[in-house]
């Protein structure tokens, strides 16, 4: 198996948390991994993202070649299209469609919407209410990765390990409450699919 | 043998921990801040009694390393390459005193300028200083280099350059450790006066510098870090440096149909290259920098095969290398990915809400307004967002410290007032020497310290100047009824204002000390209190 994810959203917001926990549950499996972060200026408010590359064999690059990407999992709705040029023809783009607007010239959010239906092959999800549903309003990140899990090459119970792993020092109620925004973005996708 | 999971920069860390290193010297500096970052949270570093506190700059983190390998113990400096010009003088003639215990310099590049202002490459400073230079194509060399760096700087008595760019240093991978080293004993060196550079005596350290030269070109084409890796097709040889070579591999999945030469130390293993010139009919070089190994291929006058790279348009001149450029440079075109639709919008980085900075910024564009445009000259960190809207506030930012020399230089040539704006880490880094030339002239300029209390661009590390700020300022010789401490928030605004026009009339130097914690940190600290 190899899985190639783009991991997209705004300084702040979360992705190398979802990252992380992409990452244990690997290691846990004992894949290969590569994950390339962005640190410096960028997190201030800026667009980040994160290139994370899984697989059963040797991985060389640390960047995902531009066409090469499985799927990209944004965690707000502009940001996942700015990388669409890494995704592969029959990739699926997994985003969240609540904004995050710091910028003066934010699209219309109608507009947003139509041109994101229009992507052929997309899973879009209101994380944020979907977390607050599961008693986290926090925890929208790890919604989103759930919502990713059918598409990771991982199942969900592997995903489930990861976090076990990655929050476990935090004590049980929050890995509980974790597992449970994971298995609700689950569902949602499962749901459409 | 235990498999861990490190960034670039943290296989480097525990790399030098395991390699029996007795102290990490640096200041923050992206993309190279996770090497002290990690020390710092090694509980091994604080069990062996291992240094690792940030120094206040990359010149005082050398000489304390130098200082440390003089001692006879081994010792890391690590810094942005930047910050290798700030400590450049140090880092020259450290090649000319030798070393008494292992010392390795580490650079990390910025190629593609992600968080720097300019994509020097450091493999020049290693080879102005004639020394080895290690650069990892990937987190394992990474971890390898810093391991057996200390023995390699040891057997040649040089420090060691250690070269990494952003992808490598910020890029996480598993990375296999070993059996760890016990740190040196501590000894001085066996010539007493080996570290004093005297004329006599450096010339004499340097013609032993020069002689080594072919010894350590040997080392560089016996490295197991350097391969020649024989193919059936001759009509292109390829030279990939440092993580470029995993592109190459990326793109031939492991199995490159042409042969190759890998560099991952310099100087340039010669025999290598010779065969690789005598077998193929033309030369490909890929790495991530400068066209620093293409252009000692090409030579002055670029006679004989034909020599492919930056210079040639094959690859761009600037900017950090991908995949899909080194693709395109061999005629091979990755897939086609989807098209990025024109809805999406440029997200600058920008200060973030409740940042003091902000209140600084405005309360001096209103304060400024009676003078007009163009005089607020900043410096490097955070504040330098301010350039952006909606504060469009400062006119420079050029490299730390510049911000109260250069108000200097332009309140010389009559723009008065002038104003530097630099923050409180960058002002302990390189802004204290230049208060005193203000000091010692008078200058007519307002020099704003926007103090919260950390080092915020690299993520809210230790600063220096915490709780100095004033009496460094005073011990420069500000005048006391010119050091003004101000509070930046909202409900100071009309105060703050007053203040800062006061000293914009005063003809002489004034310091304005806006104090308020990053609220970055600020929110961590009270996260930790909690606990």
């Amino acid at each position: 198996m190899k899985t190639d994810i783009i991991l997209a959203g705004v300084g702040g917001q979360g992705i190398l948390t979802i990252a992380a926990t992409i990452g244990m549950a690997a290691v846990n499996k004992n894949l290969y991994l590569k994950q390339s972060e962005v640190h410096g200026m960028s997190q201030r408010g800026g667009d980040v993202q994160s290139h994370l590359r899984i697989s059963d064999t040797p991985i060389y690059s640390d960047l995902i070649p531009k066409g090469c990407a499985d799927i990209i999992l944004s965690v707000e709705p502009m940001e996942g299209m700015r990388y669409l040029s890494y995704l592969k023809q029959d990739g699926y783009l997994i985003t969240n469609s609540v904004p995050f607007n710091n910028i003066p010239d934010y699209p219309e959010m109608d507009e947003l919407m139509k041109v994101l239906e229009s992507i052929p092959r997309k899973i879009i999800l209101d994380a944020d209410s979907i977390a607050k549903d599961t008693g986290n309003a926090r925890a929208s990140n790890i919604v989103m990765l759930g919502a990713a899990v059918p598409f990771l090459g991982m199942s969900l119970e592997d995903l489930e390990g990861g976090i076990k792993s990655l929050f476990g020092r935090k004590g049980e109620e929050i890995v509980e409450l974790n597992i449970k925004a994971l298995r609700a973005g689950y569902e949602f996708t499962k749901s459409k699919m | 043998m235990q498999k861990l999971l490190l960034l670039g920069d943290e296989a480097i860390a525990q790399g030098a921990i395991d390699g029996g290193i007795s102290g990490f010297y640096a200041y923050p500096g992206t993309p190279s801040t996770e090497i002290m970052e990690y020390a710092q949270h090694s509980k091994e570093v604080k069990e062996k009694g291992i240094h690792a506190i940030w120094s206040a700059n990359e010149k005082t983190a050398v000489e304390s390393a130098i200082g440390m390998s003089y001692a006879g113990k081994r010792a890391m400096a690590q810094m942005k390459h930047v910050g290798l010009n700030v400590a450049a003088d140090a880092f020259i003639n450290a090649s000319i005193t030798g070393v008494n215990g292992g010392l390795i310099i580490v650079a990390a590049d910025d190629p593609s300028m992600h968080s720097s202002q300019n994509e020097q490459d450091s493999r020049f400073y290693g080879d102005f200083a004639l020394i080895p230079i290690l650069e990892p194509c990937d987190q394992q060399e990474a971890y390898d280099m810093a391991y057996n760096g200390f023995e390699l700087s040891e057997k040649f008595n040089v420090p060691v350059l250690l070269r990494l760019t952003t992808r490598l240093a910020h890029s996480r991978a598993g990375v296999s450790t070993y059996e760890k080293k016990e740190q040196l004993k501590g000894s001085l060196p066996k010539d007493p006066r080996q570290f004093v550079l005297l004329p006599s005596i450096a010339r004499r350290n340097y013609k032993r510098l020069l002689e080594m030269q072919p010894a350590i070109i040997k080392d560089s084409e016996e490295s197991k870090y350097n391969k020649y890796i024989d193919a059936p097709d001759k009509s292109l040889g390829i030279v990939a440096c440092g993580i470029a070579y995993n592109y190459l591999m990326e793109i031939f999945n492991g199995n490159c149909t042409y042969p190759v030469v890998k560099i991952s130390q310099y100087p340039i293993p010669e025999k290598h290259l010779r065969k690789l010139r005598n077998e193929c009919s033309s030369i490909l070089v890929l790495e991530d920098g400068y066209p620093f190994v293409e252009r000692q291929l090409r030579g002055f006058f670029n006679e004989g095969i034909e020599i492919k790279g930056r210079l040639t348009g094959d690859l761009p001149r600037d900017g950090e290398l991908n995949p899909n450029l080194v693709a395109k440079a061999l005629g091979r075109e990755l897939c086609e990915g989807q098209q990025t639709p024109e809805i999406v919008k440029m997200r600058p980085p920008s200060l973030c809400m409740g940042c003091g900075h902000r209140d600084v910024y405005n309360a001096l564009n209103e304060a400024l307004a009676e003078y007009g445009d163009g005089r607020v000259f900043s410096d490097i960190g955070c504040y330098t967002l301010g350039a952006l809207p909606p504060f469009n506030a400062i006119n420079s930012c050029v490299d730390m410290g510049a911000s109260i020399t250069m108000a200097i230089g332009a309140a010389d040539a009559g723009l008065v007032p002038s104003v530097a704006v630099i923050g409180d880490s960058t002002f302990t880094h390189s802004g204290m020497t230049g208060l005193l030339d203000a000091v010692i002239k008078n200058s007519p300029i307002v020099v704003i310290i926007s103090d919260n209390s950390t080092t915020g661009m690299t993520g809210g590390q230790e600063s220096s100047a915490k709780g100095r700020i004033v009496d460094i300022c005073k011990g420069i010789g500000v005048h006391p009824d010119h050091i003004r401490v101000i509070n930046p928030l909202k409900k100071n605004h009309e105060e703050n204002v007053a203040i800062i026009k006061e000293e914009l009339a005063y003809n002489g130097l004034s310091v304005i000390i806006p104090q308020r914690e990053c609220i970055q940190t600020a929110v961590r600290n009270k996260k930790a209190a909690k606990k």
